[in-house]
C-alpha cells in the first residue's frame, strides 16, 4: 500500500479514519491507566502505540510509523511485559492499583488538559499549503547524516551507554 | 476536514492520560507506561507540526526519532532500576521507595 500510493491519498481518507483511530487510541490509553491487571494494561499499551503509528500514517510520516511499530509496539511493549513478569508478586488481578494521589492527579491532569486545549484553540497557526515531498526517507537520511549528524551520533552513544547501564543495574554488581 | 488542532488536542488528551497514570499509579511499571504514553503524545505533536507548518522539511520527524531513541533508553534503564529495587525490597510500589527520606 505504501509503495503504490500517490501523494494526497491520505487527505481523502483521513476524516473518518482519523476519528476512529483517535477514539481507539484514547480508549486504549484510558484502559492502560484504569485497568487493575498490569498485564492487561501492558497489552492495551500496544493498542495505543499502534493507534499512534496509524496517526503517523495519516500525517504522511511513513518511516516514523514503521519505527513506531518496531520500537514501541515491538521492543518497548515486550520489555514492559518482561518487567511485569519478573516483578510479579501477589494477585495479578490487583497488580495495578491507584495510590493516594488518584483524585489530586486526576484534577491536575484535567486542569492541564483544559489549559492546553484553550491555548491550542486560541492560537493562530501559520499553516503551510506546501506538499509533502515524495521521497521522505531519502530526505530524512540526508538530514540525519548531514545537518543533524552530531545529534544522531550522540543518540547512538546515548543508546549504548543506556543499554550498558541497564545491564549493569539489572545484573547487580557484587563485590 | 482534520486540521492541526485536532492532532494537537488528541496529543493533549493522550498526554494528560499518561500524566494521570504516571502520577496516580502505585506500581512502578505502570508509572513507566504512563511516561511512555506522554512521550508518544509529544511525538504526535512534533509530527503534526512538521506536516502542517513546514511539510518540506523533516525537522519535526527527526526530533521525533530522537525522542523515540531517548524513550527506548529511558524504559530500559527504568525497568532495570525497577528489577533491582524488586530484588532488594520485594516490592514495586512507588510508595515504598523511601530510601532518600529521613
Amino acid at each position: 500500500m505504501i509503495g503504490l500510493k500517490k501523494r494526497g491519498d491520505y487527505a481523502m481518507v483521513s476524516p473518518l479514519v482519523f476519528w476512529i483511530v483517535a477514539g481507539v487510541t484514547i480508549l486504549a490509553a484510558l484502559a492502560v491507566v484504569n485497568l487493575t491487571n498490569l498485564i492487561h494494561s501492558a497489552l492495551w499499551l500496544v493498542v495505543a502505540f499502534i493507534g499512534v503509528a496509524i496517526t503517523y500514517l495519516i500525517l504522511e510520516a511513513e518511516f516514523l510509523a514503521a519505527v513506531q511499530v518496531i520500537v514501541y509496539a515491538g521492543a518497548i511493549a515486550i520489555l514492559i511485559v518482561f518487567g511485569v513478569m519478573l516483578t510479579r508478586r501477589g494477585d495479578i488481578r490487583e497488580s495495578n492499583l491507584f495510590n493516594n494521589y488518584r483524585i489530586f492527579g486526576g484534577l491536575v491532569s484535567l486542569g492541564l488538559l483544559a489549559t492546553i486545549v484553550t491555548m491550542v484553540t486560541k492560537t493562530q497557526w501559520a499553516i503551510s499549503g506546501a506538499v509533502v515531498p515524495a521521497n521522505q526517507v531519502g530526505l530524512l537520511a540526508q538530514n540525519l547524516l548531514g545537518q543533524f549528524v552530531v545529534p544522531f551520533e550522540i543518540a547512538a552513544v546515548l543508546l549504548l551507554v543506556a543499554l550498558v547501564g541497564a545491564i549493569i543495574i539489572a545484573k547487580e554488581v557484587r563485590d | 476536514m482534520i486540521t492541526l488542532n485536532h492532532y494537537l488536542i488528541l496529543a493533549a488528551i493522550l498526554f494528560c492520560i499518561g500524566f494521570y497514570g504516571a502520577i496516580a499509579k502505585k506500581n512502578a511499571v505502570a508509572v513507566l507506561m504512563g511516561i511512555e504514553l506522554m512521550l508518544n503524545s509529544v511525538n504526535i505533536n512534533l509530527v503534526a507540526f512538521n506536516r502542517f507548518l513546514s511539510p518540506g522539511e523533516m525537522t519535526g520527524q527527526i526530533f521525533a526519532i530522537m525522542v523515540i531513541v531517548v524513550a527506548a533508553a529511558e524504559v530500559a534503564v527504568g525497568l532495570a532500576l525497577v528489577l533491582n529495587i524488586y530484588r532488594q525490597r520485594l516490592t514495586t510500589d512507588v510508595n515504598d521507595l523511601d530510601w532518600l527520606k529521613w
